[in-house]
């Protein structure tokens, strides 16, 4: 058999130790803390006070603009703040709500609606209103997503999860199939389109030959070669069509929409089972933590709490460790384990850090050919230390979806994605507004 | 519990510019033995010299010329030591190589900004600065004596290497060596030059180790071989046949090992053939209009100065973008 995929990348271990360990769901932490901007574009604004009574469900933060999202409550309780807290994922203080729970849940659920019936646009408004966004990590707001600028007539569902130690996607198309069809055949009816392919890397076999079978004549089964980052988004469209979406452009602009396969689960939930986005799957790996496990748990819920009652605390005897949202590759290490969980949250990763002393850069090409946008990350990193904005963003800057296949597989360690994510924030800060 | 907050990726591989090295130091171990077998112990005294020396020379350049205290050596300095040692006669005195490995470390490698920095490829900048400063060590050659660890006898006669044949008294002379000869290393030159087999075997290794930029030697073998081919077919008796030349020389040293030096070669796949290409080209003009009857170090290192120019104009097409 052929495995499609895309030009560079690169072999981290895999590490995927999780596979096979079934979603539990979690106990209800007493505690939440619920960012107000857990998703792409502006803050939504909170509509409770400190004092008031909750239920799980109930909207406590609404959208402002455009791009942007419904927070709701994710436990039944009582509003105890409402402040600034650091986020790691922004880098600033964003404004959050914190919940103390008094009771199971009382469920404040959204509006009724036949799926089958409904029109396009009212499937749409429940997206909306049960606070999706893409749960792959990106956090785009997906009721923008799924009503592209331009028509599109395919949907690509995203099933490759290349980022070691994460298996959250893994398990819910192996447990949870039936219901991410049915996200997929409301997606289905939103979109407009007809053909629908899932995207799963081979490592994952098992999802493959299982959902060839019980998807049969509905969605197109791709198999794809493992190799990180083939679950990034233009990486993805490239290896299952052939087309790439243009520099600067959005997949909409070659007819795509691309989805994650819980997002496709959180839309049926929305739509059939009337719950908004409080809860997801989650893997919690890594060598640090004692137990590893995939779990539903609530968002907003500190790590603190997950790792102390999920992973049962730290691994004894390690003074240094970091604790990452998300995987190795991409994933934001915290500075406190305070920090609750956000929606795009598909696993937090315990490990401990690698020895890397940055020595000078040797030629060796290695970043050349790992990266996936065939860039020249050695030359990107030289520019961008020197702050040769203008010259860096002529070679491609912009068009970096900061993957890290460059340092990861750098001999000497330097470190391009540092240097480049840090060019890319004063480049836009320079020219700020101005195309 | 310390939370450390250093950037992604979080995962390394788990490579290094040392691990690098010491891949390359192993892929010369077949030519030191054929070196060692063809011109006695003394070949393998200098390739020692050059390897202790380079490390030397450059510990010091770090530790007390630069002030870097953490400076641990990561090889790349053995490696220039080794492949000078190699691009030298028998006939070197030990302190003629000393002299040009400091010349290579410390003028070509570090007053350029030292490991990565470099323009030139050090042991080859090192090689023409031994060969006009010491023009009559550098280009006495001795017949090989076959036994390992053999010493050669104080009347012993030099020899003309083959390319020095074909330049003075036509192909019909050259033909004396036979392609067999020739493959496995017999005949007088350098001292890491003259086994092809061997080389061969220690490129071989960089390439299952992925240690290499292949694209480099093919296209500067390739090439040499057309243009030989061209000259071949237009006057054999002048010109010596295209396996003659791949075969001679340092063209296989410096287009396995030399060409290919990471630093002072191109970043892209058609950067490096464009690099190959002008090679081969330009050592095929070299030994059949120069005044050298040889020309592998100084068409490599005039290609070692265009190399910024070919970067730049061999930037791959950006995903997503229309090709420029």
């Amino acid at each position: 058999m052929t495995l499609l995929s895309f030009k560079g990348g690169v072999h981290p271990p895999e590490k995927k130790l999780t596979k096979n360990a079934e979603i539990k769901t979690a106990p209800l932490p007493q505690k939440v803390v619920v960012f107000m901007l857990q998703h792409a574009g502006a803050p939504a604004k909170p509509i409770v006070q400190v004092g008031q009574q909750v239920k799980t469900g109930q909207v406590i933060g609404e959208p402002q603009g455009t791009i942007s999202a419904y927070v709701h409550s994710p436990v039944t309780g009582t509003v105890t703040s409402v402040s600034k807290i650091n986020s790691p994922v922004h880098g600033m203080a964003v404004e959050a709500i914190t919940i103390e729970r008094t009771s199971d849940d009382d469920w404040e659920l959204l509006p009724a609606v036949d799926y089958e019936r409904a029109s396009r646009e009212e499937l749409l408004d429940i997206v909306k209103k049960a606070g999706i966004v893409g749960l792959g990590g990106a956090m785009f707001p997906t009721h923008v997503k799924l009503a592209p600028p331009k028509p599109v007539d395919t949907l690509i569902i995203n099933g490759a999860e290349c980022e070691p130690y994460l298996t959250i996607d893994h398990r819910v198309m192996i447990e949870r199939n039936d219901e991410v069809l049915l996200g997929i055949e409301i997606t289905k009816k939103i979109l407009g389109v007809k053909s629908v392919y899932i995207g799963i890397e081979y490592n994952k076999k098992d999802a493959i030959d299982l959902l060839e079978k019980k998807w049969a004549g509905k969605v197109q089964v791709v198999p794809l070669r493992t190799k990180y980052p083939q679950g990034a988004e233009k990486q993805l469209i490239k290896a299952i069509t052939g087309k790439e979406v243009p520099s600067g452009g959005l997949p909409s602009d070659i007819g795509i929409v691309v989805q994650n396969v819980s997002t496709m689960l959180a839309i049926k939930q929305a739509i059939i089972d009337r719950k908004p986005l409080i809860e997801r799957g989650m893997t919690l790996s890594g060598e640090c933590v004692k137990e590893n496990g995939n779990w539903w748990v609530r968002i907003g819920t500190p790590i603190s709490w997950v790792i102390e009652n999920l992973g049962k605390g730290f691994v004894e005897g390690i003074e240094e460790v970091k604790v990452l949202m998300g995987g190795p590759m991409m994933g934001i290490p915290v500075s406190s384990l305070d920090t609750p969980l956000l929606k795009g949250n598909n696993g937090i990763t315990v490990i401990q850090e690698q020895e890397r002393i940055s020595t000078n850069c040797i030629r060796c090409s290695y970043c050349v050919f790992a990266c996936p946008m065939n860039l020249q990350p050695y030359l990107l990193d030289l520019l961008s230390r020197k702050k040769k904005y203008d010259e860096a963003v002529a070679i491609g800057l912009l068009d970096c979806i900061e993957c890290g296949s460059c340092s990861y597989s750098c001999p000497a360690n330097v470190e391009h994605v540092k240097s480049i994510k840090l060019a890319k924030k004063v480049y836009k800060a320079l020219r700020g507004g101005k195309k | 519990m310390k939370l450390l907050t250093t950037s992604a990726p979080h995962v390394r591989t788990q490579d290094s510019t040392r691990k690098i090295m010491i891949d390359v130091l192993i892929a010369l171990i077949p030519a030191v033995i054929a070196a060692t077998y063809f011109f006695g112990f003394y070949a393998l005294i200098l390739a020692i010299v050059g390897v202790v020396s380079a490390e030397l020379v450059e510990l010091f350049i770090m530790r007390v010329l630069k002030k870097d205290k953490e400076f641990v050596p990561n090889g790349s300095a053995a490696v220039t030591g080794l492949l000078l040692a190699l691009n030298v006669s028998v006939a070197t005195p030990w302190w003629v190589l000393l002299i040009g490995v400091v010349f290579a470390i410390a003028i070509v490698k570090h007053v350029f900004g030292g490991l990565g920095q470099n323009t030139f490829n050090p042991a080859l900048a090192g090689r023409v600065f031994l060969l006009v400063s010491f023009p009559s060590a550098m280009t006495t050659w001795y017949s090989p004596i076959n036994k390992f660890f053999g010493m050669y006898p104080a009347d012993i006669q030099t020899t003309a290497t083959p390319l020095a044949v074909l330049k003075l008294q036509g192909f019909e002379a050259a033909k004396s060596f036979s392609y067999i000869d020739l493959f496995f290393g017999n005949r007088g030159g350098s001292l890491g030059e003259t086994s092809i087999i061997l080389l061969l075997l220690g490129f071989a290794y960089l390439v299952v180790r992925g240690r290499i930029k292949v694209m480099v030697p093919a296209t500067y073998i390739g090439s040499v071989l057309l243009f030989s081919w061209i000259f071949y077919m237009v006057d054999p008796s002048k010109y010596g046949s295209p396996l003659f030349h791949i075969l001679t020389g340092g063209l296989m040293l410096g287009a396995l090992f030399m060409a290919t030096d990471m630093v002072t070669s191109p970043m892209t796949i058609k950067g490096q053939a464009i690099f190959g290409v002008g090679c081969g080209l330009l050592t095929m003009v070299i030994r059949y209009f120069g005044g050298y009857p040889e020309g592998v170090s100084l068409s490599i290192i005039i290609m070692n100065a265009l190399v910024p120019l070919i970067d730049r104009y061999t930037q791959p097409k950006i995903f997503g973008r229309r090709a420029a």
